[in-house]
């Protein structure tokens, strides 16, 4: 079936979320025509969010109400190059969005800059430790970019997304009641920081007699009501205790919806067509540049979108499986280590320790996703790592997201499986219970790499991308010294028993982790081993950009929602400042 | 024979004749096939729960999840437990829907089992795997005591539960592991689910647990440190029949318990 062509615009992005949103609006506003193309549905707050419905444990964090649709495209999974990979069957271990705001929809709204170390992970490892205390297959690289030439962009996307926090290093000079360890700030966070829970509380008596300087979790979720520099006002939340894998009733979480959806849907330079699938990137014959995108709508139909400037906004395997399946850039052999799309996928490294009490009650049911009170002494490169046999790290905290009972009930270990006794103790302990969790950095290895599936496709018969991965010895030891720490905090605080859960054993597409999945399309200053330059521009296809997690060479210890908001004003100011002027490769 | 059909059919007559079943409608047959239906049937006394009644599972199916989930999560001295929840309804729901048939999952084949860590790689849906596996385990019930699973003393279910949960009762059509994950993970999502899905019913699971449903505004609760927030529960259903008293961002306003009321 022939496409239909459509008319010519100057900008196309592909997936209408958090990167999308904030690009669409800037070119727009320049005066250039934008159309977004998003695979999934139109939701907002009122009427998709709204109570009681919206507080359904079942609908939203056991069945997925708002993740991806696996019958009509999935990946599939092996943990190593000799295995045969298998389809990702049903959601698990992370849950990308689908529908207009992705997966910015059902976030909690942790908010973190990376560490200025996190930026030059390889060159700042070699120069304090030497080159021996990197595996020999660990890829992990530099990312082209500083934490200083991004302080202005993290700035930025902070006062959009009206993030909640106290700055801990303020032009240089540290501050207390904020994070230490964090890279100089140009100015306060937008809003104060959230409250501190009961769980939150003891943790930080407790970091407070072992020296360590606990703060509180910086937050997209609202301590006040806020109106951003576009003009859009979020509500204050109520730690309701429903964020992770919900929308917020309240507005008051940050979310395309929730800051720039109201502003760029006015905007007459700007369409948004829902419903439409985007299947390939078409090259012209040199195979230099974009031309337009073929999409597929709800009635099957097939159209050809032209545009100058072709913008992959989607999650990290989308992004980075559209390049695979256009042509864009060269696929990464992971035997002859030569080629850079799909390269360096990396994940986060979690574990920690669960506390019971005989004599406290915490109401972990309430909270907000971002509410909890962290350490950063061990992340990143914030403690000497000599003799310890591992490179990087992550922060410990105590959080109150919401103990929504059917995936909380956490008993002691040596509780039955079942039956009369677990009964016993999930009514002893539900109340009085809460956990540390060690959230840690993933280095990137030449086996973990992303590439298209030679058996399984999705619903227009297109392959799947394949995922190959496994956690590496230096995640295992780096999480293992994470999780003693979280036992000693533990300690300190005294419950009557402790369970250490410490990251064994392969990595487990099964149980959930996080949505923190990176890599693929990774970024940096050699076009030898990186898909996109320093301004994420393909190396390849210049007026192509894919914006995203899927640019980050390697995770860091944290949550990576706010660096990837400040690459995505990066590229901006790249794309406005310099592309639009002079269309061409900007490094 | 023909002695036993004509008293059967002089019974079914009796019963018509009270005015359950309109005489001469039901061809003989038919009659004959429902006769322990027509000798139960009563005169309604209300209206049915429509929500209450089963649409997947058949008559030993129900038996043998009553029966499973009773042993799971039992009624005990805290209060009742995931049968008297209405789990198995809860089940039977969720098998008839979505989830059941994987709607929203990958389901195109080659089929191999692959690794633990690939996760459900089973060619069944879970409605498919609860009918499977049900008729084997009590095939293996009969032959090592005699009797299905839902008769069988609650020792016995522990075992059989048991052997499945530690993947020890070998099953033909699923891994028996498989099996019992889904059982146990389905028993949880009933007991903790909002009751609109048929299970925890009258909010027992919530009240065990003192979960308080629809979340009211906290703001002034969350950093009241080591003081237990012991309020009613409220379902969706309260607050969309208005049963609810609710704030004007449309938060319930809960009713809480007193310092020595028992949930």
């Amino acid at each position: 079936m022939a496409a239909t062509q459509l008319k010519p615009v100057d900008v196309v992005t592909v997936g209408v979320g958090l990167t999308a949103t904030i690009l669409a609006k800037e070119l727009a506003d320049a005066g250039l025509k934008v159309v977004g193309l998003e695979r999934g549905a139109l939701r907002d707050t009122n009427p998709d969010f709204m109570l009681p419905n919206i507080h359904d444990e079942l609908k939203y964090a056991r069945r997925y109400a708002l993740m991806q649709d696996l019958s009509r495209e999935t990946l599939t999974f092996r943990n190593a190059v000799n295995e045969t990979a298998l389809p990702m069957r049903r959601l698990g271990s992370f849950l990308p969005g689908e529908g207009v705001g992705g997966a910015a929809v059902h976030w909690n709204g942790v908010t973190w800059r990376f560490l200025p170390w996190d930026f030059e992970t390889r060159s700042r490892t070699i120069a304090r430790y030497g080159k021996s205390v990197l595996a020999e297959d660990c890829t992990s690289q530099d990312w082209g970019v500083t934490y200083d030439e991004l302080e202005p962009h993290f700035d930025r996307f902070e006062y959009l997304y009206g993030i909640s926090g106290k700055a801990g290093n303020l032009k240089g000079v540290v501050q207390s009641g904020g994070n230490p360890f964090e890279g100089p700030r140009s100015r306060e966070y937008p809003n104060p920081p959230m409250k501190t829970s009961h769980a939150g509380s003891l943790f930080k008596k407790a970091c407070d007699s072992l020296g360590y300087k606990a703060f509180g979790l910086p937050s997209a979720n609202m301590t006040r009501p806020y109106t951003n520099p576009y003009g859009v006002t979020l509500g204050a939340c109520v730690y309701c205790g429903y964020c992770e894998r919900f929308g917020c009733e309240m507005s008051a979480k940050a979310s395309p919806q929730t800051t720039v959806l109201p502003v760029l849907l006015a905007n007459t330079n700007f369409e948004l067509r829902t419903l439409a699938n985007v299947v390939k990137v078409n090259l012209d014959s040199a195979r230099k540049r974009a031309v337009s995108v073929t999409y597929v709508d709800s009635r099957g139909r097939e159209f050809e979108q032209p545009a100058e400037i072709v913008l992959l906004n989607s999650y990290v395997f989308n992004n980075v499986r559209l390049m695979l399946l256009s042509g864009i850039g060269k696929p990464y052999d992971p035997v002859a280590n030569q080629g850079v799309v799909g390269r360096n996928y990396a994940y986060q490294t979690l574990s920690g320790v669960n506390l019971f009490f005989e004599d406290k009650v915490f109401n972990q049911f309430m909270g907000a996703g971002a509410l909890g009170t962290v350490i950063d002494e061990f992340d990143g490169d914030n403690f000497d790592h000599a003799g310890l046999g591992f490179i990087g790290g992550g922060y410990l905290n105590a959080s109150s997201y919401g103990a929504r009972p059917i995936d909380y009930h956490p008993v002691p270990d040596g509780t039955p499986r079942w039956g009369s006794g677990w009964k016993k103790a999930v009514a002893r302990y539900y109340n009085r219970s809460f956990n540390i969790g060690a959230h840690a950095a993933c280095q990137s290895y030449r086996t973990n790499y992303l590439d298209l599936d030679p058996t399984y496709r999705d619903v227009y018969g297109l392959p799947l991308i394949r995922m190959t991965f496994d956690f590496h010895e230096n995640e295992y030891k780096m999480s293992d010294y994470l999780t003693n720490k979280a036992a000693e905090i533990g300690k300190a605080i005294g419950p009557a028993k402790m369970n250490i859960n410490r990251r064994t054993g392969k990595y487990s597409i099964v149980p959930y982790q996080s949505t923190h999945n990176t890599g693929g399309a990774v970024m940096g200053a050699d076009p030898g081993t990186s898909a996109v330059n320093r301004y994420l521009q393909s190396w390849d296809v210049p007026n192509v950009f894919v914006i995203g997690a899927s640019a980050f060479p390697q995770n860091g210890g944290y949550n990576p929602t706010g660096t990837v908001g400040a690459l995505t004003f990066w590229a901006l100011e790249a794309i406005k400042n310099r592309y639009l002027k002079q269309p061409g490769p900007l490094a | 024979m023909k002695e036993d059909r004509r008293r059967f059919l002089k019974s079914v007559t009796a019963v018509s004749a009270a005015g359950a079943v309109p005489a001469g409608l039901v061809p003989e047959v038919a009659q004959a096939q429902h006769a322990t239906h027509v000798a139960q049937a009563k005169p309604p006394t209300a209206a049915a729960t429509q929500m209450q009644a089963y649409v997947y599972l058949t008559p030993p199916e129900v038996e043998f999840v009553e029966a499973a989930v009773a042993r799971l999560i039992p009624a005990d001295e805290l209060g009742p437990g995931a049968k008297e929840a209405g789990v198995a309804l809860f089940i039977d729901h969720q098998l008839a829907g979505a989830w059941g048939t994987m709607a929203r999952n990958y389901r195109q084949g080659p089929w191999p089992e692959g690794t633990p860590q690939q996760g459900y790689q089973s060619p069944l849906t879970p409605q498919e795997v609860y009918r499977a596996a049900i008729r084997e385990v009590n095939l293996q019930c009969a032959k090592q005591y005699g009797k299905a699973f839902a008769e069988l003393a609650p020792a016995q279910q522990d075992d059989v539960l048991r052997a499945l949960d530690e993947g020890k009762l070998a099953l033909e059509s699923v891994p028996a592991r498989l099996f019992f994950g889904m059982l146990w993970d389905n028993t949880q999502e009933g007991f903790f689910a909002d009751p609109v899905y048929g299970g925890n019913r009258d909010k027992v699971g919530w009240r065990l647990v003192g979960f308080p449903g629809v979340a009211a505004i906290y703001v002034q609760h969350v950093d009241k440190y080591n003081v237990a927030y012991r309020a009613r529960p409220v379902s969706i259903a309260d607050m969309q029949q208005k049963l609810a008293q609710v704030d004007e961002h449309g938060h319930p306003v809960h009713v809480m318990l007193a310092a020595n009321e028992k949930e």
